[in-house]
């Protein structure tokens, strides 16, 4: 079940500020509506991962990485690599967190991450089968927030495609005979191929203001969320209206602008982070 | 500019807007004012009251549950037995709460057992003393004709449709009384006791309660039902068919 | 979508610009709708886009159990979507899959901002939401009949909520997609609105759009909406409109 949540309490006086100054456009901390905190990327941050990135996105700290093995594909799709996504809220990340399985609000964050991989055919699954309609790469992407200050989306959305750039392929052996694949971890046979770069803008409603990636207390205030998934391309591969309130067309149509306004910078952050690592494997990170 | 969209008593949905404009007071938490516009939230009557300076708008409604408001008259069943008092379902949101020593009309010694005044299952005929958002109903039986009910039938309909059982200034439930010469006590939550003088008229009541619970949405009720009585008492060989008055 | 679309893809439209079922692309599948279905639910209805059924019933607003799981202020929707074992072709699983906990929660919050909550503190309203046959469009068609319980229930709201799938298929935006079309089209978007308020509370996209086919998109799907908008007040009328002698 879907139960209403409890939503944090935050100060009237507290409230009313951050209202007053939205109204005069700024934020708490001095920025723009339409403004990111400070972007921090660390690529290839866990060693024994195939992929991983590490993101600070102001004080909100999250972890993607990428595991690969090998497995059946789905029978519908027998030429294919197959991509399976999980998000973890760990207690450690707000006392809000508990322990225990995802909950819908993690559930929903990993499904919107799928969908904005899977529908843009950000990850060329078709190059990624082993031995057709038999053996195929499993790609496990894997996130973890460590740190909730506000817009676990995006964050876990500028993780994870990182994480996809830098993931290399492990060597295998496969036994003609028996047909049975041995990964050697220790070797690589080249990058995960990426065919285009996706990342998500989610805007959140706070009064009768629209704002890209808030804090805590913001996002607290905030009553709807509307995230947008933008190619590089520009094209929108993906929406996710969340929270108790509803937005308007017009409402709509200014979040689509932000998204389309702000996706360049994240995505040239994605790419500059990825650089070295795509460029060491001998490809360049403008894509496959 | 203010307008009105709807006549009164106009059947009205969840979404519907009643009327445009600021003059216009409004007397129930049914309707809603957004933005210019005067909603109707729920399936409901509308009423229009308009004097020389206002015009007041409200909203009978046709469905939803029993929610207490103190003075309520309600018919109660014990549900738990505390320390001190009765846990009572009254058909709210919320179960009610009967203090022992409200029920005895004294303080009350807690070496006593509760259940020797008032068991799991027993009605009560009670008001609504205390209620307000914090905290579960409190219910008192400190006035004449209220506690314990020992005899009769009990019959619930919609809570929703008591206002039309009851009737603008008691009319319908006078008929009513007078048609069946039943003693019929409704409880605001929808909870209807009757004592009558026989069974056949214990039967027509209940029917006759039950018609104006599927009609209470369409006007000239209170004929229609009277008509409905007089019918069924011809029927059942209570009256010749001769006429409603002065039956034997 | 997604890696089906790479096999054996079906022709969605034909020369004639008519859909796999013969629809124009504006046009909704023929829709039913009862209210007042299920006797023991405070609110209850069963409706049906095509052949996608689904049944809805409201409880409430009743005592809260646990009772720590209440507010001071508002009252707690609960809303469970789900999915018959037999309603899709392959068997599905009883146990509640991440689909169906994602949109149970895109559900209530699609819900939610109708809803007068703040009328009944302290209490849940519980909102059952069961697909029995699935053929595209169940989220939305469940918007639409939770809607109508809610009314039936007589909970307050600021307006009915109706729902309707629009998707993209053969380079072509349609409205009210069925199974098939979400199957092998390019684009998917599932959207509900409170039209007679102009308020969108439910929007998702899953697949690829430009900036100005989502518009289209978006325009087409609250065209559809008030259609069935207009359907849901007229059955509503329909139940008090008859009475039985």
């Amino acid at each position: 079940m879907s139960v209403t949540p409890e939503l944090p309490i935050i100060p009237k006086l507290k409230a009313n500020a951050i209202l007053n100054l939205l109204a005069r456009g700024q934020r708490i901390d001095k920025r723009r509506l339409d403004e990111y905190r400070e972007i921090t990327i660390k690529t290839g941050y866990v060693p024994n991962a195939e992929g991983s990135a590490y993101v600070k996105l102001g004080n909100t700290q999250v972890l993607a990485g990428v595991k690969l093995e090998v497995g059946q594909p789905y029978a519908d799709a027998p030429n294919e690599g197959v991509l399976i996504v999980n998000a973890e809220f760990i207690p450690a990340a707000s006392p809000s967190f508990e322990p225990g399985p995802p909950d819908e609000n993690a559930i929903e964050l990993a499904r919107i991450i799928d969908r904005s991989l899977r529908e843009p055919r950000v990850i060329e699954t078709n190059k990624l089968a082993i031995i057709p309609g038999k053996k195929v790469w499993i790609i496990w992407l894997d996130i973890y927030v460590l740190d909730h200050d506000g817009n676990l989306i995006d964050a876990c959305m500028l993780a994870s495609m990182t994480a996809l750039m830098s993931t290399r392929i492990p060597a295998i052996d496969v036994n003609k005979e028996t047909g049975e694949v041995t990964i050697k971890r220790e070797e690589t046979q080249g990058l995960l191929p990426i065919s285009r770069l996706v990342t998500t803008v989610s805007v959140y409603k706070i009064g009768n203001y629209l704002v890209v990636d808030p804090n805590q207390e913001e996002e607290a205030l905030s009553s709807a969320r509307l995230s947008i998934t933008v190619t590089e391309e520009g094209l929108i591969a993906g929406l996710q209206k969340a929270g108790l309130d509803h937005l308007t067309e017009t409402e709509i149509e200014k979040a689509i602008e932000l998204a389309l306004n702000n996706a360049p910078k994240l995505i040239t952050a994605i790419r500059e982070a990825a650089k070295d690592i795509r460029a060491k494997e001998g490809i360049n990170s403008e894509g496959g | 500019m203010s307008k009105l969209l709807v006549e009164n008593r106009a059947m009205v949905f969840p979404g519907d807007v009643i009327a445009e404009g600021n003059n216009f007071e409004i007397a129930t938490p049914y309707l809603k004012r957004i933005g210019n516009r005067v909603v109707a939230t729920v399936i409901g009557l509308v009423t229009i009251e308009k004097d020389d300076r206002t015009t007041k708008l409200g909203l009978i409604p046709l469905e939803g549950c029993y929610y207490p408001k103190v003075g309520d008259l309600v018919i109660g069943i014990v549900i738990d037995i505390g320390v001190t008092s009765w846990l009572v379902d009254i058909r709210a949101p919320f179960p009610a709460v009967l203090n022992a020593s409200d029920y005895l009309g004294k303080p009350y010694n807690p070496s006593e057992e509760l259940s020797k005044y008032l068991n799991i299952g027993d009605v009560i005929l009670a008001k609504i003393a205390q209620f307000d958002r914090g905290r579960d109903p409190l219910l008192t039986v400190q006035e004449k004709g209220l506690g314990k009910v020992v005899e009769g039938v009990l019959i619930e309909i919609k809570p929703s449709r008591v206002p039309r059982v009851v009737g603008r200034r008691k009319s319908m439930l006078s008929m009513l009384q007078e048609e069946t010469r039943c003693q019929i006590v409704v409880g605001n939550n929808g909870r209807i006791l009757l004592r009558c003088p026989d069974p056949e008229r214990e039967a027509i009541a209940i029917l006759a309660i039950k018609k104006i619970e599927r009609e209470a949405h369409t006007q000239g009720l209170t004929e229609r039902i009277k008509e409905f009585i007089i019918e069924q008492k011809i029927k059942r060989g209570l009256i010749g068919s001769g006429g409603g008055k002065g039956e034997t | 979508m997604g890696v089906a679309a790479e096999k054996e893809k079906p022709k969605l439209i034909d020369e004639k610009g008519l859909r796999v079922d013969g629809r124009r692309p504006d046009e909704l599948r023929p829709i039913d709708m009862e209210v007042g279905v299920l006797k023991n639910a405070d609110g209850s209805a069963l409706v049906k886009y095509g052949n996608t059924w689904v049944l809805a019933a409201v409880y409430g607003p009743r005592e809260a159990v646990p009772k720590h799981m209440t507010l001071p202020d508002r009252a707690v929707l609960r809303c469970r979507y789900r999915m018959l074992s037999f309603s899709t072709h392959e068997r599905k699983s009883p146990a509640p899959s991440r689909r169906e906990i994602e949109l149970s929660k895109v559900i209530r919050e699609a819900l939610e901002p109708a809803v007068l909550t703040e009328l009944y503190p302290r209490t849940t309203i519980d909102i059952f939401i069961e697909v029995l046959n699935a053929h595209g469009g169940t989220r939305t068609a469940g918007v639409t009949a939770a809607a109508l319980a809610l009314a039936d229930a007589g909970i307050p709201m600021r307006d009915l909520v109706a729902g309707v799938a629009v998707g993209k298929v053969d380079g072509i935006i349609v409205l009210d997609i069925n199974e098939n079309e979400d199957m092998y089209g390019e684009a998917d978007m599932p959207v509900a609105a409170m039209p007679g308020l102009g308020r969108i509370t439910l929007l998702q996209l899953n697949g690829v759009l430009t900036p100005e086919e989502f518009r289209v998109a978006l325009k087409l799907a609250l065209q559809g909406i008030k259609r069935i908008y207009d359907m849901q007040k007229e059955v509503l009328r329909h139940k008090y409109a008859v009475v039985e002698e």
